[in-house]
């Protein structure tokens, strides 16, 4: 619940300071978003499943995030960003539909 | 759930596990809430200028070519046509006027194939004993000099102009605007000697398809080539 209040505080914020992102920071945010709600729907299939430990959603979306910009990071060094990033997100999104799909199991029992 | 379970965690072991796990929490909602700032900055950001501000470095490279390219053009341009216009506005005759003019109408001229023209080019003979030579065999010799910087263009004693054509009469030889050619075909072309015999003579160019049908065709770079049959206005 707490969660919840602080996703929909976070949006609410961005959209009343509307922050411009860094430039360092340009290509490597939408990854790391998409890493992180890789995290965030596993942390809420966690607790669907009755194992929710935030100690383990913390370290998983920290690591997430950081390490698909890491992968970004290094990708742009190496001249293969564009590919990478297509594969991390390619990656992240079956993870998150594969997530989605248990919350949904879950859920509705379907 | 976990809440629930947590609760009763925290009453069986005396507020030990509690602050722990409100301080856990915490951290979840602060995640989440800087996911959802960052979820609003980058959807922000995305609206404001989608074409430069996500594009690589790669691409940006090749947009700041393109575009260096382009005002360089443009900037010359803006140099001859200053160079024109200064031109005309200090002559009081109109001597400069009718020169451009002039000059203007003898480029065309021989563009259009009716002046004679004079300059370095290449004469090229296809000799052709056995009659394998179609009238697709010249058109395609012709594009190849065309592709190749061709200039002024006869074959035989046609001028070529844009509107040339080639067919093939029933009698041997092939007709070009309406007159017959017959073997040995001389092209007189005028335009970059050197570019234009290498272009002849590229791997299966068109000497080389010309001597797979049997035919023979003979480049030579000249220092003068002169055109002097012309095209009726």
């Amino acid at each position: 619940m707490i969660a919840l209040i602080g996703l929909a505080a976070g949006v609410v914020l961005g959209f009343v300071f509307h922050p411009g992102v860094p430039l360092w920071l340009q290509p490597y945010l939408p990854i790391a978003i998409v890493a992180a709600l890789d995290a965030m729907f596993g942390g809420l299939r966690a607790r669907l499943d009755g194992v929710f430990d935030d100690k383990v959603f913390v370290v998983s979306f920290l690591s997430n995030t950081i390490i698909a910009a890491l992968i970004v990071f290094f990708g742009d060094q190496l001249g293969v960003g564009s590919q990478l990033s297509t594969g991390v997100v390619v990656v992240l999104g079956i993870r998150i539909f594969s997530n989605v799909a248990a919350i949904r199991r879950k859920l509705f029992q379907a | 759930m976990s809440e629930q379970s947590g609760e009763n965690d925290a009453g069986g072991r005396k507020g030990l596990l509690r602050p722990r796990l409100n301080r856990g929490q915490l951290i979840v909602a602060v995640l989440c809430a800087v996911l959802g700032f960052a979820v609003a900055a980058q959807v922000r950001s995305n609206d404001k200028d989608t074409k430069f501000a996500t594009a690589r470095q790669d691409e940006l490279v090749g947009i700041l070519g393109d575009l260096s390219q382009r005002s360089d053009r443009l900037r010359s341009d803006i140099r001859d046509l200053d160079a024109t216009k200064s031109g005309l506005q200090h002559d009081a005759q109109g001597q400069a006027a009718l020169e451009d003019a002039r000059r203007r109408a003898t480029t065309y001229g021989i563009l259009a194939g009716t002046l004679p023209a004079t300059g370095p080019g290449i004469e090229l003979t296809i000799n052709d004993p056995q009659g394998r030579v179609r009238a697709a065999s010249l058109l395609d010799t012709l594009e190849e000099l065309r592709d190749a910087g061709a200039e002024v263009v006869q074959v035989g004693d046609v001028r070529v102009g844009v509107s040339t054509y080639f067919t093939d009469p029933s009698g041997g030889g092939v007709m070009a605007d309406g007159h017959l050619l017959t073997p040995p075909y001389r092209f007189l072309v005028i335009g970059d000697p050197h570019t234009l015999a290498t272009a002849m003579n590229i791997p299966g160019g068109v000497l080389r398809t010309l001597h797979n049908s049997g035919a023979d065709g003979v480049v030579a770079q000249r220092e003068k080539i002169t055109v002097q049959a012309v095209r009726s206005p």
